[in-house]
């Protein structure tokens, strides 16, 4: 297998006179941590539903952890993890339920699930509260748990949508420490998200507007190529030319 | 007169499984917000902001303290008031099937007015939706719908908006957009009073709050906050990043370590130590473990960092059984 954990060519999809993904062509090393960028409605969604194997691709090629979107969607399914801030623990359910639900659904051994039950227990430090029902966690402890449970079944690539916000700045920096955790293990981590300085962490990232890749590169690469400071500065010139 | 005090407010919510007695929501939170100033709440999701918005716009009783808007009880006058104010709340709360038009159409004539005739007032940001007046609003993007909401929020010409995080889950250039709307808003006199959890929007306000588990950590303007801020902070550079954290974490005399954007942020424990060592020091124990690269220089502090040295971590809370 090839050391690309994403590889997309000419990658499309139309909503009939619409084209929400025209034509983007990328691919992701194994062990990056991609952060993949762009102004609401430039086409993130749409890209990473096809990704993920939830929506049929118009035209254009992808393989994601080698296997075909067109053809081989449930294998990627079982060989992807996904969060999102919208949905991503059942909140009446314990930790320790959420992970065993899940390692459940991804075929987990009752020994793996409790092996690994007990490394993210430990990890996070959530001993105390592994019994209580997930809603009472603060929201920051809540993504912490969602993450650790979406590599639960030790997925190849590992898909994160908004995973930090509106969570408290401490805690924020502390999720970013579990992506590079996961990804010097060689976990691949492609992330979305709307702090700018987020996008600083990532290895290399991609900025979508209106359906096509405006730009992608390393956050230093990009800089020095559209002579702007921050990559704050270069999506706002990116997503809306001619502005200050 | 100010445009909104409140004294001492609390609130509090039934126990949930793990804290009995009840959680409290709002902590003898005291504020007042001058008439036509843009007044910001900053801090993360639970911290008590859309408690403290609800009672402001007489959708909630506090359980203690008081709170006036525009000269009125909250409680008592809550009538009078709700002619008086516009209200955004955090969740998207416009028909979602009515188009663009038939929305504001439909909030003019719950107040009794018609678009027509509050025309001059909403058109800085109607004239941004007139392309999208008959799409749906649940087909517009985010931060279209946040600026249907605002004009929605604005059309019965209310003295004061209440704007309860109207740029989250924006993409930064609506959030920039959303931002300078508010300005030219205020520029006409309008107060203006909005909450959000991007720390990088403080600066957009005349005055702040720091707001975090019910509390007010304080009030002043970005400037003041950012002057609080009493020791040394250094801004590290390296190009192996992650790793250069961690060996700085493990330094004995460091008090705080965080990433920001390309930028190690660190403290020092030694707070009466002369710059010059504390940089020669991070210095010296960057090459003695092998980032030849690195580069140490004193930086001016964010809010955020503000935010930060006054919080602490939560994981000691956790562990320690606050949370």
């Amino acid at each position: 297998m090839s050391d690309k954990a994403i590889d997309v060519k000419e990658l499309t999809r139309t909503f009939g006179s619409f084209t929400a993904v025209d034509h983007i062509s990328f691919d992701v090393t194994s062990g990056e941590v991609f952060g993949f960028l762009g102004a609401n409605g430039a086409g993130k969604t749409t890209a990473i539903r096809m990704l993920i194997g939830l929506l049929e691709p118009s035209a254009g090629t992808a393989r994601v952890a080698g296997y075909d979107v067109y053809k081989e969607s449930e294998a990627i399914k079982r060989n992807i993890g996904y969060m999102s801030q919208r949905f991503s623990l059942y909140e009446d359910l314990t930790p320790r339920e959420n992970i065993r639900l899940y390692g459940g659904i991804y075929g987990l051994t009752l020994k793996q699930i409790r092996e690994r039950t007990d490394r993210v227990l430990t990890r996070l430090g959530l001993g105390r509260v592994a019994d209580d029902q997930v809603r009472s966690l603060p929201l920051g402890w809540r993504q912490k748990l969602a993450f650790s449970v979406a590599l639960i079944h030790e997925p190849r690539i590992v898909f994160l949508d908004e995973p930090t916000s509106g969570v408290d700045p401490v805690t924020r920096r502390q999720f970013w420490e579990l992506i590079y955790e996961a990804a010097a293990a060689g976990t691949t981590v492609l992330v979305t998200t709307h702090y700018m300085d987020e996008a600083e962490y990532c290895d290399r990232i991609s900025i979508m507007v209106a359906g096509r890749i405006g730009a992608i590169g390393t956050p230093a690469e990009l800089k020095q190529q559209f002579g702007v400071a921050s990559i704050d500065e270069l999506f706002v010139k990116l997503a809306r030319p001619g502005a200050a | 007169m100010n445009a909104v005090a409140v004294e001492a407010l609390v609130k509090k919510f039934p126990s949930t499984s793990r804290r009995a007695g009840g959680a409290i929501a709002l902590d003898r939170v005291s504020f007042d917000v001058g008439a036509g100033e843009l007044f910001g709440f900053i801090g993360p999701d639970g911290g008590g902001k859309t408690t403290l918005f609800r009672i402001l716009v007489t959708l909630l009783k506090p359980d203690a303290g008081r709170a006036t808007v525009l000269g009125r009880d909250v409680v008592k006058e809550f009538r009078a008031l709700r002619q008086k104010v516009g209200y955004m709340a955090g969740r998207f709360s416009l028909y979602p099937d009515l188009s663009v038009e038939e929305n504001l159409r439909f909030f003019a004539s719950v107040f009794g007015t018609t678009i027509e005739s509050e025309h001059a007032r909403i058109a800085p940001i109607y004239s941004q939706l007139e392309p999208f007046r008959d799409r749906r609003a649940a087909a517009l993007s985010g931060g279209m719908k946040q600026k249907l909401a605002l004009c929605c929020a604005l059309v019965h010409r209310p003295e004061i908006l209440i704007l309860d995080e109207p740029t989250t889950g924006v993409d930064a250039v609506s959030r920039r957009e959303f931002w300078e709307l508010l300005g030219t808003l205020k520029q006409g006199g309008l107060t203006v009073v909005v909450s959000t959890p991007y720390m990088d929007e403080a600066n957009r306000c005349d005055r702040i709050a720091l707001i975090h588990r019910g509390h007010l950590l304080a009030v002043d303007s970005p400037d003041g906050i950012i002057r609080a801020f009493d020791r040394p902070l250094l801004g590290v550079r390296a190009g192996a990043r992650y790793k250069a954290l961690l060996a700085l974490r493990q330094y004995e005399h460091a008090n705080s370590v965080y990433p920001f954007g390309d930028v190690i942020h660190y403290t020092d424990t030694r707070t009466d130590a002369p710059l010059e060592q504390l940089t020669a020091d991070v210095r010296a124990l960057l090459a003695s473990q092998g980032f030849d690269d690195a580069s140490v220089e004193r930086i001016e502090p964010t809010v955020e960092d503000t935010f930060i040295a006054r919080t602490g971590s939560p994981d000691e809370e956790l562990k320690a059984g606050v949370a």
